[in-house]
Formats: C-alpha cells, sequence, structure tokens
C-alpha cells in the first residue's frame, strides 16, 4: 500500500471542531460582570485541553496554574500565592516551546496584572463581581431599551405598544431602526444557539408598522428653563426627556434644520430624511421651542443662557474635520467629507458627473461620502484606506454596499501627497503603498512597504479620517476640555460650572448615534434632579406572555437591498425591510432573557429611569 | 378563561394563572422549593418543572402562564426524572444535618427529598465555605443555603433592604450579604423575613435558649421574664398546640413551668409606653404641628429609619420600646418593690423579633449601670424549643394568671402586637387625656387593616389629626419617600418593620408558604374586645406605677428611664454616608 492517503475527518474530529466553533460564539457573546479570576481560570482549563503534551511548562505549568487560581477562587490564596501565579505564567510564556503554552500564560498574565485587586479582594474570601447583567441585549445597548419587551410585542403584533415601549429610552426609533449599529446583537444570547436576533430589523417592522402621531403625555410644568444647545440626536433627546418631565425647553442649533448628524451626517440613502423630520416633529411638538440657525458663542453669548436659563445642556457633536497634513490638501478639490455630507443634508447636490473621485478614510462616514459621491454621478469612486480591509472600522455591511455601489477599495495605500494642475486644482492623490505590521494598541498597524508611490487620479478627494470638536467658545466660557473634549462626570455634570452638564460626541469624540441619545438621556434624569425634580419617565404597556417554544437552531434573517446597479443612481432607500412571516420567524428566535435566565429573578425588566 | 389540559384533566383559569396554580386547580400536585408566591417566582430550583406537549424542553410551572389548549403533563417519566436528578444537586451543596438542625421536620429540603424518594446522593457533598458572624442576632449557616433566592427576593422585594444578594459569578456564585461583605457590617434591619421565609435552616436568629436555662438555674437570680403581646397568638404553633387550646393562661402556665420567678406581661409596659408616647405625641402636636411623629416600638422599623434615611430619625419618639420599658422598669421601680439589687434581676424577654435581640444590647439600655435592662432575648421559635426541651406537657397545663403589678395589661396593650394596633391604643388614651372621657373603645376601628399603609384623618377635640400606619419595609421607605418630598402630611406614624406587625414577625413560627399575620391578629382583637380594660390609661398597675414612682408622664423620672437618644447610635449604612 501507498504510504500516502488522502486524509478524511473523522466523525470525533468533526464533532470537536462543531463544539469548538459554538463555543468561540459563545465565547464573543460572553456574558458580562462576570468574575475576571473566574474566567481566566475556565480558560486556563480549556487551554489544557490543547495542550499536545511535549513540553513541562505547557503540560504541567498550566495545570499548576489552574490549581492556584482554584486557591484564589476558594479565597485561600495568600498575597505570596498571587506573585507565585504571576511568577510561573511569566515562565511558562518564556519557556513554552510554542503558542500554546505561550498564549495561555499570556491570558494568565494579563489576567493577574489587569485584575490585580479581584485576585486581592479573592485572597481574602471576597469577590464584588454579581451577575447583575440578566438581559444582554439590554445591558449591551447604551440608552438600555427594553428589546425583550418590544420583540414580543412586535411578534404579536402590537406595534404602537413597541415603539411606546422603545420611547421610554430612546425618543429615535425609526432613526434607530435604520441606522443604529446595534451594539446590543454583539451580546445577544442567541448567539449560543446560531446567531443574534436581527434586533434592528425587528424594530424596524415596528417602525414601518405604527399608526402615525406617538401620543406622549407631558407632566405639569415645573417653570423651570433649559436650553439645549445643538439639535442632533442628543440633544433632541435631553428636550424630549426635560419636556416629558414638564420642563420648559429651548433649543438652540446653528444650522437650518434639526437632526445634526442624522441629517448632516447620514445620507438619504440610509435614512429617508421624511421619516426624520416625522420623528423630529413628534419631539417638538410636544412643546419644545427650537431656535434654527443661531450658533451659541457667535450669535448668543453662553453667559446669556446662563442667565437666562436653569440649566443648560451642551451638546455640540464633532463636525469640524481632520486634516490629512499632506502637500496639497489646501487645494480646490479636496473637500472634507462632513462639509459634502453637511451640503447634501441642506439638499444641495453637487453634480460629480464624469469625475474620478478619491475618499480617503476607513470609517463609517468614508463609506457615506463614497456611496454618495456615486449617487453624485462620479465616473470612478477609489476608497483608500492605509490599512487593510478587515481593519476597517466601518460596519461591515456599510463597506459591502460600498463596494456593490460600484465604489473601489484600496487598501494598504497612506495618502503622501496631492498633485495639482497649473491652476492649482488637484488632479491627482500620491499615496504611498503599505503593508500590514505589528500590532499596537490591539490592532495590527500599516508601516510603508519598500515600493513606490502611486499616483491615483482624482479630481476630487474627500477627506475622512475623523472629526473635530468646535469647543473653543466653551472652553473660553469656563468648561473644562481635554483635546476639544468637554469634560463631564458620569452623570454629564460639570462641576466646575454648576447648572451646565454635557454629552454626546463633543464630550467623549465622534461615536454612534445611540451613544449620543444615552448622552442626552442621562443629562436629562441629571438636569431634572439638579432642578429639583424627581420625574419618572415609565411606560406600562402589557408585555405578552413569555414565548415557551423549543428554540430550534435557525438562521437569522437579514434585510435584502436594492440591487446595486440601480440603487447607486439615486438617494432612495437602499434596504427593504422584512415581510411578515420574516419578522414573525425573527421575532421567535428571541430567547426572552427578560423571562429565562436571571431576568426571571432580578432586573429583567425596568418599567421606569 | 383559559382552557387547558393538566394530566388529563382539562380544566379553565383565568389569564395569566401559572401552571402551578392551574395544576393545583386540575388536582394535580406538583412540588416546589426556591417558589414564594408572588414573592420568589423565578422557576430556580427547577423542582416545578412540568412537561408541556410540543416541547422539549421542561417548563418551570411557577412562573409561566398556562396558554389556550396547552397540555400539560406534571408526572411524565421525563419530569420525575429530572426533579429527582435535580433534588441530588441540591443535596450536593446542602450539609443534611437534619437532627440538630432548628427546622428539623419543618424543612422544604427534607420534605421534598422525602418526597421525590431520594435514598442516595451520587455525588461528593461540597458546600459553601463562607464563614457568618455567630454573635449577632441573624445567623446564617453558609453550608446549608442552596441559593433558592427567597431571602434575596424577601428583602429586596417585601422589605427593600437588599442586605442578601447573589454574590460572586459563575458556578461560584452564592447567595450572601450583598457585596461579599460581613452582614453585621450591613444595613439590616434584623426583621428577621429572610428566616420565615427560609426553605431550611440556612438562615437562623442566634440561639440564645441555654443562657436562659442558665439564669433559670442559677439560685443567686431572680429570673423575671416578659411576654410580647403577639406570643399569646402564635405560641402554640411552636409546640403543636392548636389555636383554641394554646390559650393566654396556659402559655403563662407553660412559661412558669420553665422555671421563672415571675412572670410577667409586656403588654403592661405596652400600656405604659401608650402613657409615655401619648403624652409626648400630644406635646409634640402642640409644639411641632406639621412634623410627624413616628412610633419607636418596634426596633427593626429604628433600624432601617438609621440606616435608609437618617435625616427622618429626629421625627422617632423618644418612648422606649414596650420591651426596653420593662426592662427599665423592672430593674428600677419593680427591684425596689423587692428590695434587692437590680444586678440579681435577670430580665428574659420572649419576643416575636429578632431585633429585639440587638435592641436589649444597645448602649443606652442599661439604665442602672449593672448590665442591661433586659438580660436576653428568645423568639417564640426558641420558647417553643425551650418547652420541648424541659418536656414540658403543655395541653395538660391548666390556666394560669400573669404575676402582679407587672402582669396587669389593657386590651389597648394586647394589640400592640398587631399593625395598627399602636395607633388604636394611642388614639383612645390621646382622646381621654384631650377630653378628659374616653371614647367608644372601639371608636378607632377605621385604623386596623391589612393594606400596607393606610392613612386615617379624625377629629380630635375640634383638632385635625392625620395619622398613617404602615407595616413591611418597602411600605414604610415608601412613606420616608413621600414624607421627605412633601408629598404627605401626617402628625402621627405607626410603622412596623414586619409585614402585619409583630404577628407577622420574624421571630415567630414558620409555616411553608403561610402569611399567618392576618390570623393571628384576630386572635388578639379578640383578646382585646373581651378585656374587661380596653384603655392603657385605666391600667391600675400603671396608674400605680405613676403615683408611686414616675409622678407623671414624660415626668424627669420617666424621661430618665423610659425615653432614649435615638442619636446614641448609627447603623453601618449610616456611618458610611
Amino acid at each position: 500500500m501507498s504510504p500516502l492517503e488522502i486524509r478524511t475527518s473523522s466523525e470525533a474530529e468533526k464533532t470537536v471542531r462543531g463544539v469548538c466553533q459554538d463555543m468561540a460564539r459563545r465565547l464573543v457573546s460572553h456574558p458580562q460582570g462576570t468574575c475576571p479570576v473566574d474566567v481566566t481560570r475556565g480558560l486556563i482549563a480549556l487551554c489544557r485541553t490543547q495542550t499536545c503534551g511535549k513540553c513541562v511548562p505547557c503540560r504541567i505549568g498550566l495545570a499548576q496554574i489552574e490549581s492556584l487560581l482554584d486557591n484564589v477562587l476558594e479565597g485561600t490564596a495568600t498575597d505570596a500565592d498571587l506573585a507565585h501565579i504571576e511568577a510561573l505564567a511569566e515562565n511558562v510564556r518564556i519557556s513554552a516551546d510554542c503558542a500554546i503554552g505561550t498564549q495561555a500564560a499570556e491570558m494568565a498574565l494579563t489576567g493577574v496584572r489587569a485584575f490585580r485587586e479581584d485576585y486581592e479582594l479573592h485572597a481574602e474570601g471576597r469577590c464584588l463581581c454579581t451577575s447583575d447583567h440578566p438581559v444582554p441585549c439590554v445591558q449591551g445597548c447604551p440608552a438600555n431599551v427594553d428589546i425583550p419587551g418590544y420583540i414580543a410585542l412586535v411578534k404579536a403584533g402590537r406595534f404602537d405598544d413597541a415603539i411606546e415601549l422603545i420611547c421610554k429610552d430612546n425618543p429615535f426609533p425609526s432613526a434607530c431602526a435604520y441606522v443604529c449599529e446595534h451594539p446590543c446583537e454583539n451580546t445577544c444570547r442567541r448567539s449560543f444557539v446560531d446567531s443574534a436576533v436581527n434586533i434592528r430589523g425587528l424594530k424596524r417592522y415596528a417602525c414601518d408598522h405604527e399608526t402615525p402621531n406617538r401620543p406622549t403625555t407631558v407632566a405639569e410644568p415645573t417653570g423651570k428653563k433649559v436650553a439645549v444647545i445643538g439639535g442632533g440626536p442628543g440633544g433632541l433627546t435631553a428636550a424630549y426627556y426635560l419636556t416629558r418631565m414638564g420642563h420648559s425647553v429651548t433649543v438652540y442649533e446653528q444650522r437650518a434644520k434639526l437632526g445634526g448628524m442624522l441629517r448632516y451626517g447620514i445620507p438619504n440613502y440610509r435614512l429617508p430624511k421624511t421619516l426624520l423630520d416625522t420623528e423630529i416633529e413628534h419631539i417638538t411638538s410636544l412643546g419644545v421651542e427650537v431656535k434654527l440657525g443661531v450658533s451659541v458663542g457667535k450669535d448668543v453669548a453662553i453667559a446669556d443662557l446662563e442667565r437666562d436659563f436653569d440649566a443648560v445642556y451642551v451638546c455640540i457633536g464633532a463636525h469640524s474635520d481632520k486634516k490629512l497634513r499632506i502637500e496639497g490638501e489646501d487645494a480646490p478639490g479636496v473637500v472634507p467629507a462632513v462639509a459634502m455630507l453637511r451640503e447634501i443634508g441642506d439638499g444641495t447636490i453637487a453634480d460629480l458627473s464624469g469625475q474620478d473621485v478619491v475618499v480617503v478614510g476607513g470609517g463609517n462616514v468614508a463609506m457615506d461620502a463614497a456611496r454618495s459621491a456615486r449617487r453624485m454621478g462620479a465616473k470612478s469612486v477609489k476608497i483608500v484606506y492605509r490599512r487593510r480591509r478587515a481593519d476597517m472600522t466601518a460596519l461591515a455591511e456599510e463597506i459591502d454596499g460600498a463596494i456593490e455601489d460600484g465604489c473601489e477599495l484600496m487598501e494598504l495605500v497612506a495618502p503622501a501627497h496631492v498633485e495639482v494642475n497649473d491652476e492649482g486644482k488637484a488632479v491627482a492623490l500620491w499615496g504611498q503603498p503599505q503593508m500590514i505590521s505589528t500590532v499596537r494598541g490591539g490592532r495590527p498597524s500599516p508601516k510603508a512597504a519598500s515600493k513606490p508611490e502611486v499616483r491615483i487620479p482624482a479630481t476630487t478627494i474627500i477627506v475622512a479620517i475623523g472629526q473635530n470638536i468646535d469647543s473653543g467658545a466653551f472652553e473660553e466660557f469656563g468648561l473644562p476640555c481635554k483635546w476639544n473634549e468637554i469634560q463631564a462626570q458620569p452623570d454629564s455634570s460639570i462641576p466646575e460650572k454648576p447648572g451646565f452638564f454635557t454629552g454626546g460626541d463633543c464630550s467623549w469624540g465622534p461615536a454612534t448615534v445611540i451613544r449620543a441619545i444615552e448622552g442626552g438621556k442621562v443629562a436629562a434624569r441629571a438636569i431634572d434632579t439638579y432642578l429639583g425634580g424627581n420625574h419618572e419617565i415609565r411606560c406600562d404597556v402589557d408585555i405578552p406572555a413569555p414565548n415557551l417554544a423549543d428554540r430550534v437552531p435557525c438562521g437569522r434573517v437579514t434585510m435584502k437591498e436594492r440591487p446595486g446597479a440601480e440603487r447607486s443612481c439615486d438617494f432612495e432607500l437602499c434596504e427593504i425591510g422584512m415581510s411578515e412571516e420574516e419578522m414573525m420567524q425573527e421575532a421567535g428566535r428571541c430567547l426572552g432573557c427578560d423571562h429565562f435566565g436571571y431576568g426571571a429573578f432580578k432586573g429583567g425588566r425596568s418599567r421606569a429611569w | 378563561m383559559v382552557t387547558l389540559t393538566i394530566d388529563g384533566k382539562e380544566v379553565s383559569v383565568p389569564e395569566h394563572t401559572t401552571i402551578l396554580n392551574a395544576a393545583y386547580q386540575a388536582g394535580s400536585m406538583i412540588p416546589t422549593l426556591c417558589y414564594l408566591k408572588d414573592i420568589n417566582e423565578i422557576g430556580a430550583c427547577r423542582i416545578c418543572v412540568v412537561e408541556v406537549e410540543g416541547t422539549d424542553k421542561l417548563i418551570s410551572s411557577c412562573n409561566n402562564e398556562v396558554a389556550e389548549g396547552m397540555v400539560v403533563n406534571t408526572m411524565s417519566p421525563r419530569v420525575v426524572a429530572s426533579r429527582r436528578e435535580t433534588m441530588a444537586l441540591i443535596l450536593s451543596r446542602h450539609k443534611s444535618e437534619c437532627t440538630t438542625c432548628t427546622r428539623n421536620g419543618n424543612c422544604m429540603i427534607q420534605r421534598n427529598a422525602a418526597a421525590l424518594n431520594i435514598t442516595n446522593i451520587p455525588y461528593p457533598v461540597e458546600y459553601d465555605q463562607q464563614k457568618n458572624p455567630t454573635d449577632f442576632p441573624l445567623v446564617r449557616d453558609a453550608s446549608k443555603c442552596i441559593s433558592c433566592m427567597r431571602c434575596v427576593s424577601e428583602c429586596s422585594k417585601v422589605q427593600n433592604l437588599n442586605v442578601w444578594d447573589l454574590t460572586r459569578t459563575g458556578s461560584n456564585a452564592h447567595v450572601g450579604a450583598a457585596g461579599c461583605r460581613d452582614i453585621s457590617e450591613a444595613a439590616c434591619a434584623l426583621c428577621g423575613q429572610c428566616i420565615t421565609h427560609c426553605p431550611c435552616g440556612a438562615l437562623s436568629e442566634r440561639d440564645d435558649t441555654q443562657k436562659v436555662f442558665d439564669i433559670i438555674a442559677d439560685p443567686e437570680r431572680i429570673a423575671i421574664v416578659q411576654i410580647a403581646p403577639s406570643i399569646r397568638a402564635a405560641w402554640g404553633e411552636s409546640v403543636q398546640l392548636p389555636t383554641e387550646e394554646a390559650t393566654m393562661g396556659r402559655m403563662v402556665a407553660a412559661v412558669r413551668k420553665l422555671g421563672f420567678d415571675y412572670v410577667f406581661d409586656t403588654d403592661f409596659a405596652a400600656d405604659m409606653t401608650i402613657m409615655e408616647e401619648g403624652t409626648e405625641l400630644l406635646h409634640h402636636l402642640k409644639e411641632e404641628p406639621g412634623q410627624p411623629m413616628f412610633t419607636s416600638c418596634c426596633p427593626g422599623w429604628v433600624r432601617f429609619l438609621k440606616a435608609k434615611h437618617p435625616s427622618l430619625v429626629k421625627h422617632l419618639s423618644t418612648t422606649k420600646s414596650p420591651q426596653q420599658i420593662f426592662g427599665a422598669i423592672a430593674k428600677n421601680y419593680y427591684a425596689e418593690i423587692l428590695g434587692v439589687d437590680p444586678a440579681k434581676i435577670a430580665v428574659v424577654s420572649i419576643m416575636p423579633c429578632v431585633a429585639k435581640k440587638a435592641e436589649c444590647a444597645y448602649e443606652d439600655m442599661d439604665t442602672t449601670g449593672t448590665g442591661p435592662d433586659v438580660d436576653v432575648v428568645l423568639t417564640t421559635r426558641e420558647l417553643g424549643r425551650m418547652l420541648k426541651a424541659q418536656f414540658i406537657n403543655v395541653r395538660n397545663l391548666p390556666e394560669e394568671e400573669f404575676d402582679m403589678p407587672l402582669g396587669e395589661a389593657t386590651g389597648a396593650g394586647h394589640i400592640f402586637g398587631a399593625t395598627g394596633g399602636v395607633m388604636e391604643a394611642a388614639l383612645r388614651s390621646a382622646h381621654f387625656l384631650v377630653t378628659g372621657e374616653n371614647p367608644d373603645p372601639d371608636a378607632f376601628s377605621a385604623v386596623r387593616g391589612c393594606e400596607g399603609w393606610r392613612e386615617v384623618t379624625y377629629n380630635l377635640a375640634g383638632k385635625e389629626l392625620t395619622v398613617a400606619i404602615v407595616s413591611g419595609l418597602q411600605n414604610a421607605d415608601n412613606l420616608c419617600n413621600a414624607i421627605e418630598n412633601g408629598e404627605v402630611d401626617y402628625d402621627f406614624v405607626e410603622v412596623m418593620a414586619c409585614p402585619g406587625g409583630c404577628v407577622g414577625g420574624g421571630g415567630q413560627p414558620i409555616h411553608e408558604g403561610c402569611e399567618c399575620a392576618a390570623e393571628r391578629e384576630l386572635i388578639l382583637r379578640d383578646i382585646d374586645t373581651n378585656s374587661k380594660l380596653r384603655f392603657s390609661h385605666e391600667n391600675p398597675s400603671v396608674v400605680e406605677c405613676y403615683e408611686k414612682y414616675f409622678g407623671e408622664p414624660n415626668s424627669e423620672k420617666a424621661e430618665q428611664l423610659l425615653h432614649s437618644d435615638h442619636f446614641a447610635w448609627g447603623m453601618p449604612a449610616a456611618r458610611q454616608q
């Protein structure tokens, strides 16, 4: 018989591989709040099963680390034992022959170093971790929207109730139904079974099927006046809840319309402006006074607001652009993405017919700019990014969308300089080819490859490498700033200026819509308390009984988009919502963590805040 | 109505009924362990699982509702096997030392293990090693705790104190004092409701029975016992004596049989409390109108207030609780009558309460300088254990009277043991003090009831008097918040930490799945109705005590012995603030 054979996997190998894949998904959705010592011990135990058994440090060392960690968990470890764990793990790390041992030891080391205090507490017989994060999606949502609650309502066909429940924590159900980055899905426990529930899709179904006009009750007027500076999602969220609490709110917006980045950053094909207008109208119709085209710090002095209002919420976002700092950047033809998207938001759609467009950047704004450029008639759109596609910060579906729209990705090219013609106008972007290199700060970093610069012809170069905060006037006024970010306490208050509160992009740098909403909600609570109020935002809609059906593995329904060739010619909505039967199946996939598991005991449902 | 089939039998039940309750209605018995009606319906122990046709997974019946057309099997082979396996798992983490456990014979673990026919635990038995203090009035034996979460739910949902929690994570998770603290460092009111709702012996009061046996056996000491109002409504349960046989007279005889020299009645001190607190109230209404005055006889409530609402402590009546008034009188007035050194007297209390064990040890509860006015506090359960240990056949005892003079009490003193009782007794005498005439003793019956927070307005000699009666600490917390937010305005507020008052106290006999406060209250109400005297101020022994010793209520001597300084000690949580 020949010594070579075609290798086939045994049933056992296939099963182990499958189980490991299940475990990998489970680890990705690991519950929050678990004890780091316990988790490390469990992972080391898993690592031990991967040891080949040849080398001493890995075979025996990991076993000894595990047993020392057991002592820590049992509260019998001494300070000397903690030092011993560290020394032993370090020795396994440097003496193991291969990555199996080295990386396991590295994990143990990371644990004992990063969570030293927890380890020490355990040695005293204490552990401060508790399982108080019963509903992973609610915990994952910055605004803590009652997701299992509204999924059950959507499944029951009670869309208005679902919207009312969402509005308890988030006054932008429609905007989030279309553009939320859905961090809730990252921790969805359904991943333990197959994959996360399409939460955003279900929310969209509710929004697409609600009856117009959302009835909302407003508390008795308190006579207190609050100024909100910035009419973006964060400012309007604060305005919405403060108005519901009975305070009199005035929103100052420097642009012609409300919406902030929802209007001036996110193109219509992702979030139709008609929907946004309706949603904003719902908020302002509660009695919010709006002053458009007023720039606080220029048209109105901040001190005047301080004098005329009982509290001020500063929520100005991050609307100015970051520079590339390369030669030729100031040439006509080079435009910041935020400026371009702002123009589109105001309804001015420039004609890019026949132009070669280059977009610099790998985030969501870069994708928005590139996809918009296609819709503005550009002959070609190239997205130039200095890292790899896998390293892009944009959502995967946005990158896919851009490619399907006909944009071209150029990975591993760093902008070097802009070539201008005799008139000084940009004609090309020169880029330095990169290669991916060592991991720094958890991310692989690029370094210049030994290759000559490449020329990328371009008459329009859109720069989307980040945004800045225009907080100068506020810093001058006396609000503490660090790298232009306005500094606040976790409850959004600013101790240096009592009565002032801040949150959103201007406080923590460019982030997501849902985080801005979180900021507005937190600020509303803090401002209400500051004004001597104790108002509750509550929703008592009756939630349908838990679904007792077995949860058999079932694929996740994803939403389809209009074909690339068709949609890239207009600014109309791309994404197509779920059908009723898709909605019913998807809603049925929800495991109901509000009822099954810890949620039945504690924290399953918060009716009010 | 929802129609479903349970074990082949069709039943119709209202919507939202749990499968468990529907099964009971259909005549099917489902075992439960962690289940506590309305309080702990969380499906944690998984003993109550049933099979629902069409689903592979078993469903916990205590916290899932019926649905139209549902077909339930409560005893399929899969269900029975699963329950037995689960019970064996529970037993592998429970220290089964039933012979020396105070809950022997009254334990849900025992009951379930027997009912499920568990004759062997196929696992090594390991249990939680957490150490807990044994000198604190509330004792927790971690090795017996099965983390059913009942205490956590009781403490958070009913008492709103959140003293207990599920601590640690993963499979190391175990019930313990929240934040992994020592229980004595937590803001525990010592209401003892966690004990009466624990399914097994993991939680108990500190056993002080031996101290009492020693006092009785000491020929040098005069052993005095006082019996709290609510004991007469529940003591029989602790010795399995039917209510109709467990009379007050038989209780006195039984306690005397233990060997005490004098058997006195805390209800006498309750009448004294009314004289002091009633006078204080009238003074308060005049001097501080618009401010509430809180009763202070419940030490659980006092501890709670200090821990959670320290800013309201100033509103507490300074009058000591009946237990401490009795202790002070016994070691001063009565010592004088006997002509003995108070150090020779030992006062034992029988209380429905765990907090009383802490109260008697507070520093300012020593009026003679010879040691605590009350030496040892026993719960009703400990009394039962002592009677059993002495092999006293209570059933055959002829009824006896309390000793005099500290054994004389009125109906007003007797009702102190139920929610609204202190208020009613106070109003009866306040009416007399203001008008000089006795009202109809039942004129204030509107303060009675089982609602957790009641409010009544009376016209007292032309003046409006708004009173509130609260029991259970969640209700007390709501009340305190409302007062702090200026939402309510009361003149006088009675608060009892335990739902229903002392008859539902944390030191009372334990009955699984049964809240007995309302039933026991009826016994006290009966005693009041049938009392010859129903006004505290008419208690001849009280009148005599003032004539011979204190002069008048709130006199200098009374202030010195019968009142306390609520700022003399603080709770751990308040200290942290």
